[in-house]
């Protein structure tokens, strides 16, 4: 599920799920910081989300919902 | 909330069923192979937006589901020793053994823990110092890394009262177990939370040798809409390759560290499969250098365990060939509450999540 990283320290760091906060281990993702989104999976930060390939894809969607007309 | 709320957006939802419905021209079937895509597909109501001649099965991607009886059998025996806690996911504590589950002996005292994950687990070990700590190390290649920086933690810091009982697995061995039995599936929705760790390139032979298509999905109801379509154009263009819809999250190369975690803790060893049997290389084991934390070296008895009840056709769902539907024991015998197989168990199961969503049909 994709949790935004509310604090780091060390290799852990507090991370909130729509609103709930859960502990997240960091040693598999490089330069967490609050504010970044995680993949959050079994406790561990298993990979960051990607603004920018998730905006591209949205653009797409977005140009297809143009497209189409009810 | 961002990365959901947008994936989950009405319109969108309803213009890609649109389209869906212009491009499928032929009956389609294709797998959703992990068991999140298998909630997240009936939760949302995908089959009801989708064209009737377009279906979606259920694959072999749910843990519990395809973890064996013996290895709950070996977890029984653990946690009756002396001095020992286990710590397990929650939905495996359910899960029916030979002669007992993990729930039953709680019942009866045993010190069973659930924990969110591995760390929890070496947390216990630090506090508990006279006591043998195991973890039950499932899931697939999403999980395993924890386990193995689990692994590493520990052994830095010279443990000597934790242990894991591995049954983690791999999934391309497994799809490529399906295919070779004939499943009839015209493509993958493939799992993304697999994909994020180990990149997309682990699915390059299915097209290259089946010559079918492979779409790494998201888990909201646009990332799934958008990979049946990307899916039934790659069939319309005769283009079998593998794509990732899914690339907010995965890349082809994957999660570098993850899988190195997973190299330096773990080798590939064949492993049992609920449903499907032994699956050449589909299994992680502790290395050599790691294997005095191995749970299973703990066990000096000799364990008999039982096949699965013949009227339970939980293999045959997690291999494709039917679905919860078809299963006499569905849904009046086989429940939630009263579980016959492992697939009614998992909230990730096809035969839970149908008995949620879809059991009034």
């Amino acid at each position: 599920m994709p949790a935004k990283i509310i604090s780091v320290e060390g290799d852990m760091a507090e991370v909130s799920v729509g609103g709930t906060l859960f502990k997240a281990g960091l040693q598999m993702i490089e330069d967490a910081k609050p504010g970044d989104y995680i993949l959050l999976h079994a406790g561990f930060a298993i990979q960051k989300i990607s603004e920018e390939d998730a905006n591209e894809t949205m653009r797409l969607l977005n140009e297809m919902n143009d497209q189409i007309n009810f | 909330m961002k990365y959901i709320d947008e994936y989950r957006d009405e319109v969108l939802i309803r213009k890609l069923a649109v389209r869906i419905r212009e491009s499928a021209v032929q009956d389609l079937a294709f797998m959703e192979v992990c068991g999140g895509h298998t909630s997240a597909i009936h939760r949302f109501g995908i089959p009801s937006l989708l064209p009737g001649n377009i279906s979606l099965i259920s694959g072999p991607g749910c843990p519990v589901c395809v973890t064996g009886r013996d290895f709950i059998d070996k977890a029984v025996v653990l946690c009756r020793m002396e001095n020992t806690i286990l710590t397990t996911f929650g939905d495996l504590i359910r899960v029916p053994g030979s002669f007992s589950s993990l729930e039953k002996e709680k019942s009866e005292g045993a010190d069973i823990r659930i924990v969110f994950s591995a760390l929890e687990a070496l947390d216990i070990a630090r506090k508990n110092p006279g006591k043998n700590i195991v973890f039950l190390a499932i899931g697939f290649e999403t999980t395993a890394p924890g386990t193995a920086v689990t692994v590493q933690q520990a052994n830095m810091d010279k443990f000597n009262n934790f242990y894991i009982l591995s049954a983690h697995k791999v999934m391309p061995p497994a799809m490529e177990a399906i295919l070779n039995e004939g499943v009839k599936i015209n493509g993958f929705i493939c799992p993304g939370h697999v994909a994020a760790v180990t990149g997309s390139s682990i699915f390059d032979f299915i097209p290259d040798r089946y010559n079918l298509g492979c779409v790494i999905t998201g888990f909201e109801p646009i990332d799934i809409l958008q990979s049946i379509m990307m899916l039934v154009q790659q069939i319309n263009n005769k283009t079998p390759q593998v794509e990732i819809q899914y690339n907010r999250a995965v890349t082809r190369s994957g999660n570098l560290i993850a899988l190195e975690y997973l190299k330096r803790i773990f080798e590939p060893c064949d492993a049992y499969w609920r449903g499907i049997g032994i699956i050449k290389g589909s299994g992680l084991k502790l290395r050599k250098e790691f294997d005095r934390f191995d749970a299973g070296k703990l066990i000096t008895s000799d364990i008999r365990s039982i096949e699965d009840d013949g009227s339970c056709i939980c293999g045959e769902i997690l291999r494709g060939m039917k679905r919860p539907d078809d299963c006499p024991l569905f849904p009046l015998v086989c429940t939630p509450d009263n579980p016959v197989g492992a697939c009614m168990v998992s909230n990730e199961g096809a035969c839970n999540t149908w008995y949620k969503y879809r059991k009034d049909e």
